[in-house]
């Protein structure tokens, strides 16, 4: 430990366990290693030395067992969308999505026969990253967007003046939709 | 300085039956029949002459509302002569063509790609199946009387009414 060695005296701390959750939950966003069009160039490109996701705690899980995070990073076909929907129902709870790009937050230019035009049609996003496509500091600041979102969230009771249902229940809802 | 192209030496063996496209400028091209195309192309393929033994491309043009409706664009390229002929096969409504995946095997997905496209079927294809679309994907989307935006349903708020439903989707392209 050599610099720490000696230099406090033993401590008690007080927080709520809202506090320890959201600040373990939001310091290991683990996403999917799961890029589907352009925008998967720039979200290596976040990933890589000049940007550094790592350093938010943000690491690329080559499973969805092992992800809280799917970054939508591109177009969605028709074809996809069923397997990107299966992908998400394989992350274990609390899962988080970003939708990155244009064409994953609306279907983009693509307003097409094979194109989704949108992934809240199958999928609840908690972050939309605009861009066409997003340099790598929007998936960074939405990155940072989602960890306030968790901050700022309750984990050890559900607020009662909350109109929302909880996430499992939304994400039960969309899943009937489908 | 490159030998011309030999195009008199194909009409001559075909006697009428393959007639030249006059106003194709880039390369030679051809015109042919769908029920001779199978024997111009074994022809081409294997004639000490020509030895096109590369199949490019098919490609696949709707000419909606013009007759006939449908036309097949086949590109070949010899690779040890360097020449590269184009052929033209006019097809009728239902449009179907025959397969030349025996002749050149990569024939096989790019026929699959015409199939998927344009609903141009291929008599004696092993596996026609659709090749970009999914398997249940109702309509041929490439030909002008498929709306642009594709049909409305719950991935695609946006797409036109089914036939049936309401205005005709031809009546909003052409």
């Amino acid at each position: 430990m050599g610099s720490l060695t000696d230099r406090y005296k033993d401590n008690v701390l007080f927080t709520t366990s809202d506090n320890i959750i959201n600040w373990s939950r939001r310091s290991s966003l683990w996403p999917e290693t799961f890029g589907i069009a352009c925008c998967a160039i720039e979200m290596i490109a976040a990933g890589c030395a000049r940007y550094d996701l790592d350093r938010f705690g943000v690491v690329f899980r080559p499973s969805p067992r092992q992800s809280d995070v799917m970054i939508i990073a591109g177009t969605i076909t028709k074809k996809m969308a069923p397997i990107i929907r299966r992908l998400y129902d394989q992350m274990p709870e609390p899962r988080y999505v970003i939708a990155m790009g244009t064409c994953a937050i609306s279907g983009g230019v693509y307003n097409t026969y094979s194109v989704v035009q949108g992934s809240d049609l199958f999928v609840p996003v908690d972050v939309h990253v605009a861009g066409c496509p997003p340099r790598p500091d929007a998936l960074l600041h939405g990155m940072v967007l989602l960890q306030e979102k968790i901050s700022a969230s309750r984990q050890s009771k559900q607020a009662k003046d909350s109109s929302q249902p909880p996430l499992t229940q939304q994400s039960a809802n969309i899943k009937e939709n489908v | 300085m490159q030998d011309p192209f030999p195009l008199a030496n194909i009409i001559d063996n075909f006697n009428g039956r393959v007639s030249v496209a006059a106003n194709v400028t880039d390369m030679p091209c051809v015109i042919v029949n769908p029920q001779d195309l199978v024997e111009l192309c074994l022809f081409l393929r294997d004639n000490e002459m020509f030895k096109f033994n590369f199949m490019a491309d098919i490609g696949g043009v709707d000419f909606y509302p013009n007759l006939p409706r449908y036309q097949l664009v086949y590109h070949l390229y010899s690779i040890s002569l360097g020449w590269r002929l184009r052929i033209k096969c006019p097809l009728d409504e239902p449009p179907t063509a025959p397969t030349i995946t025996h002749l050149w095997t990569t024939a096989n997905w790019h026929e699959r790609e015409a199939y998927d496209m344009f609903g141009i079927v291929f008599e004696g294809h092993p596996d026609l199946r659709r090749i970009y679309m999914w398997q249940e994907f109702e309509g041929w989307p490439m030909r002008r009387d498929f709306p642009l935006r594709g049909y409305k349903d719950k991935y695609n708020p946006f797409g036109a009414e089914r036939p049936g439903e309401g205005k005709s989707p031809i009546g909003d392209i052409l």
